[in-house]
């Protein structure tokens, strides 16, 4: 009962930038606030794409978190982080189609084909569509092994992520790069202890070596 | 290159009222220093066109104007520039002119400015990122100042070199761009009754994130050539290496004219967004100032000089 009451508080919690991005945005245009500056839709878009990343990270960081801590009930949270962050990546897409371009399909269809940061979103987009489509328990149960192969597709999708934003900046890469440092170091963590892992198996799954007693 | 004459648009499209009543204002100021500026006035004129007819043209507010800045010595973010500049001392600020002209000088910024009557401009202002403004500002024709300094036969091109000191702009000490910031525009644009050296905007003196306390405005070029507190203007022979040109050639020009055919490699350049306004709207070749402009790019490929 006290965990089912933490996990709605932090999906609410984590939902608060969502709502506040849509109140902002109708502040902004129908009162003339500026909270989201004097350019209220591209603010919101990139806000939204900030917002992509950070549960990227923060779905990415479970697994990590789980290893070093022993904390197993971390484990629900990857998936509910990662549907956040499909969330946010839906909202990123809207506020760019519809509120942005507002559907203007000469300039859809040349972004789609011409623009080369844009292509790579969109392919992050619908890697992310494939994972939440396939989150739910029974395609768990019904893909087995192809899950988890499935499901590696959030380390593509990240980094896809991560270069769309950095090809969209017109000049300071700092913050792009900060993301591909902490993409790096997540990614980082699980092939060291893949790699770990494999060495410390025994002997049995490897090819026979005839001295392996001697080895260090 | 087709280049949509003023003549085409219906006079139920042009202005609405209170532009009109501000262009009123405006041919006032300008008729103070008398001639070529009428070129102005037609300028504000061409205000809307189909497509844009319903959308007001009115000058965008001095809050926006003053908080939604690319100022990048003061930070790359947006609001970077209003909070970081905030103690920017303009006082004493001096000017140097000098290169292939016959009279050089450095003048304080008052004497620069006294021979001179300042005017009231209300100009678009066209980011390449695609969002405009519009800005009611106050400065000296770039021209006053160029005849002043008398250029000699082989100056063709004036460069325009911002403030280099990382003590009081703290990007400078990044490599974001090759500072000093550098602009650049050929002679006979520079000369040109359209390009302007702001001091002010809202008849008051420019803010540090609008580039005080002296800057370029050219309305019909990218905003970015408007180089920013100006501390050298110089006449050469060769075309200026400008910080964008420098930054990434590929995606900035040196001429750099607002039109709406030629796209940014990254994004559509055919329309723009007002700040502070929801619809998008279709981009005007040269920013709406063709007319004006249009005869000193005669003969240029302006896809090839972007």
């Amino acid at each position: 009962m006290q965990s089912r009451w933490l996990a709605w508080s932090v999906i609410c919690v984590s939902l608060v930038p969502a709502a506040w991005g849509v109140f902002a945005l109708w502040s902004d245009i129908k009162r003339g606030t500026m909270y989201l500056s004097a350019e209220p839709v591209k603010e919101l878009e990139h806000y939204y794409g900030d917002w992509v990343l950070r549960f990227l990270i923060a779905t990415l960081a479970i697994t990590p978190a789980r290893r070093i801590t022993g904390w197993n009930w971390l484990q629900k949270y990857r998936r509910r982080f990662g549907l956040i962050a499909f969330t946010y990546a839906c909202l990123h897409l809207l506020t760019y189609a519809l509120i942005d371009v507002q559907i203007d399909w000469s300039i859809l269809i040349e972004d789609l084909t011409k623009r080369w940061y844009i292509i790579i979103g969109m392919t992050a987009f619908l890697m992310l569509v494939a994972l939440a489509v396939t989150s739910t328990t029974a395609s768990i149960r019904r893909l087995g092994k192809k899950w988890v192969a499935l499901h590696r597709l959030i380390y593509v999708a990240a980094v896809l992520g991560v270069i769309h934003y950095w090809m969209s900046v017109k000049r300071d890469i700092r913050e792009p790069a900060l993301y591909a440092l902490i993409f790096a170091a997540l990614l980082g963590y699980r092939a060291w202890h893949a790699l770990r892992s494999r060495s410390s198996r025994p002997d049995s799954n490897r090819s026979p070596q005839p001295n392996s007693a001697t080895s260090a | 290159m087709i280049i949509k004459r003023g003549g085409e648009i219906p006079s139920s499209e042009i202005t609405p009222e209170h532009a009109y009543a501000n262009r009123r204002e405006f041919l006032k100021a300008a008729g103070l220093t008398g001639i070529g500026l009428s070129a102005v006035g037609a300028g504000l004129l061409a205000a809307s066109r189909a497509g844009a007819a319903q959308q007001k043209e009115e000058p965008t507010s001095f809050e926006r104007v003053t908080t939604y800045n690319n100022f990048y010595e003061f930070g790359t973010g947006k609001e970077d520039p209003a909070q970081n500049a905030r103690n920017f001392r303009t006082k004493p600020w001096t000017i140097k002119v000098d290169g292939l002209v016959k009279k050089p000088g450095d003048y304080a910024l008052e004497d620069f400015i006294k021979p001179s009557t300042v005017q009231e401009r209300v100009y678009r202002m066209r980011c390449v990122e695609a969002w405009s403004m519009i800005i009611p500002w106050n400065g000296i024709p770039l021209a006053d100042v160029i005849k002043r300094a008398e250029p000699t036969a082989g100056a063709q091109y004036v460069e325009f070199t911002t403030l280099l000191d990382p003590e009081q702009m703290p990007e400078q000490k990044f490599p974001t761009l090759h500072w000093p910031y550098i602009e650049g525009l050929r002679l006979d644009e520079a000369m040109h009754p359209l390009a302007i050296l702001a001091t002010g905007l809202y008849n008051k003196p420019l803010l540090p994130q609008n580039g005080a306390p002296i800057r370029l405005v050219t309305p019909w070029k990218y905003g970015f050539k408007g180089g920013k507190s100006i501390v050298r203007i110089r006449l050469t022979a060769e075309q200026p290496v400008t910080a964008w040109v420098r930054a990434n050639a590929h995606e900035y020009g040196f001429y750099a004219n607002v039109n709406p055919q030629v796209d940014h490699p990254r994004w559509s350049q055919a329309s723009e967004r007002r700040v502070g306004e929801f619809n998008r709207r279709p981009t005007l070749m040269f920013n709406g100032y063709a007319d004006q402009v249009a005869s000193l790019y005669s003969g240029m490929d302006l896809r090839r000089f972007y």
